[in-house]
């Protein structure tokens, strides 16, 4: 009894701010617009034209998402290489990094928190501003975002794999980069290389939600469909939605199953 | 003495997927066909200066952020809210979608739930709409349609994972089927249920902030607005407040997390 008492006393002025009023789904406007809208979803729309634009639109969001990946990885493996602490020489040596070194390791996990902690979608919206309606804005979108996700995770990645090689190499005069590569990564790269792979697929999905601010793709003419209130492409669109994550989820899940 | 041969570099398959990831590279820069020249051109690069110079300093007039207080606890009301309306309505479709009514049923239920689940916060805000109208409550209905598909599909595993003797055991003794549910398998999962409902709440504070972007309410509305005004100072407080509340979120959750796994 108390306990729902207290339930309806926090959610009071929940429904207040969300303005929770669900008579408005009722009213005869909305009822109306909902109806035309959702009797138009069948049949999709199947026209030749439009499943060649469909298509189009699919492969640019696929696009969207490739390149930016592929920019965010440009930008995270040096950034990772900055930021990991296992090819700190001066650790390795005294137990204490240099504080130069702390310094840039610091500044460079600011950086990528900086980079993932602004959402993918503030990102879009303010390069549409800059660089103008279209992909590129979501491809420089994702590529920010996820070099700061990439980044993180992969130095993570490293730090938790057995460091004593990579030491040993070090501590024998091999290059940092050498230590690296000969030590930490043959160790960890089936994780780094499952990790993108994960990521690639999060990329497609947010490359189509992009879309909705303007970045192209399968998201923008989903958007105009909406906007229109063309029932027939808005279902079509979804279908084609729904089956482009389905193949990116079977595409991923099965080169990792390969790597694991 | 004979040197045994030196192993191939990579397996043949492996060299093909790489040269298939490659070529997808090479087509998808080239599709986009972005012109590289234009961005860092002078006169962009001056431009996106300006454009960035443009938010600082952040407005911080009190009657301001009073507005953006009002837009944050919005925020966390649609989170909140929504999440309380998708554990209802995934618990009620998480039964049948556990196979307790027949396997019909569960099918068609699990078709239900992957459909909600699989179409993002944002498509369900624009969908909703056209039904809701513009502001909080499309935002909370669209974030709980979502959630809804992800919490009944959990549940459902959780259901079908449980051991199956103490409802047997009740069912055999002649307790009706709803209440060998209530009395032995809610017991069990309850505890599993809260923290899968605690974690999709923590995603949906990250979500509702962004949804307004298309028009369904929130810290998201207010950056939209502000945006397309070119009120930069005013976009430049909105995505400072949206940052805080997410870095608290996280710090939150992370201590709890701590605390609960001691």
């Amino acid at each position: 009894m108390i306990g729902a008492l207290l339930l309806a006393v926090l959610c009071w002025p929940m429904l207040v701010y969300t303005e929770f009023n669900p008579l408005t789904l009722l009213e005869a406007q909305s009822l109306e617009a909902t109806w035309r809208f959702l009797s138009d979803f069948f049949p999709p729309a199947h026209s030749a034209e439009f499943l060649m634009m469909a298509l189009q639109a699919t492969w640019e969001t696929v696009a969207i998402a490739t390149a930016g990946l592929t920019l965010a990885l440009l930008g995270a493996v040096p950034l990772t290489l900055m930021a990991t602490s296992i090819v700190s020489v001066s650790q390795l040596e005294s137990g204490r990094m240099r504080l130069a070194g702390r310094l840039l390791r610091q500044a460079v996990r600011w950086l990528l928190v900086l980079l993932r902690s602004v959402p993918e979608l503030v990102w879009a919206l303010l390069f549409v501003r800059i660089v103008g309606l279209g992909p590129t804005a979501g491809v420089l979108a994702i590529a920010l975002t996820y070099c700061g996700m990439l980044g993180k995770v992969y130095a993570e990645i490293l730090e938790s794999s057995d460091g004593h090689a990579t030491a040993t190499l070090l501590e024998n005069g091999a290059g940092r980069l050498a230590a690296l590569c000969y030590g930490a990564l043959p160790e960890a790269a089936a994780e780094l290389l499952s990790y993108t792979t994960y990521r690639w697929e999060c990329a497609i999905r947010g490359s189509v939600v992009m879309g909705f601010v303007g970045a192209g793709g399968l998201g923008q003419r989903m958007d105009e469909s909406l906007k229109m209130l063309a029932g027939g492409e808005v279902a079509s669109m979804l279908l084609i939605f729904v089956l482009l994550v389905a193949c990116a989820d079977g595409i991923s899940s099965a080169l990792r199953k390969r790597l694991g | 003495m004979q040197r045994p041969p030196v192993p191939p570099l990579m397996s043949r398959s492996t060299a093909a997927l790489l040269l298939g990831l490659l070529a997808l590279v090479a087509a998808s820069f080239h599709s986009l066909s972005i012109k590289w020249g234009d961005l860092f051109s002078a006169d962009a690069l001056r431009s996106s200066a300006e454009f960035v110079a443009g938010f600082v300093p952040p407005e911080l007039a009190s009657a301001f952020l009073s507005r953006v207080g009002g837009a944050l606890l919005e925020t966390l009301s649609m989170s909140a809210l929504s999440t309380l309306i998708a554990f209802c309505a995934g618990l009620l479709l998480a039964i049948p979608a556990s196979g307790r009514m027949g396997s019909s049923l569960r099918a068609a239920t699990r078709l239900l739930l992957n459909v909600l689940r699989s179409i993002p916060e944002l498509v369900w805000a624009s969908i909703l709409l056209i039904a809701a109208g513009l502001g909080p409550f499309a935002g909370t209905l669209a974030l709980a349609a979502h959630t809804g598909g992800v919490l009944g599909r959990l549940f459902a595993d959780t259901l079908e994972n449980l051991p199956r003797a103490p409802e047997e055991t009740l069912r055999i003794n002649g307790a009706s089927p709803l209440a060998a549910f209530l009395y032995a398998a809610l017991p069990l999962a309850w505890p599993q249920f809260v923290s899968y409902a605690l974690y999709r709440w923590e995603n949906n504070i990250r979500a509702a902030a962004i949804l307004g972007v298309v028009g369904a309410g929130g810290l998201g509305q207010m950056l939209k607005y502000h945006l397309s005004l070119f009120q930069m100072q005013q976009a430049a407080t909105v995505i400072l407040a949206m940052l805080v509340m997410v870095a608290l979120v996280d710090a939150i959750s992370f201590w709890l997390r701590h605390r609960l796994m001691e």
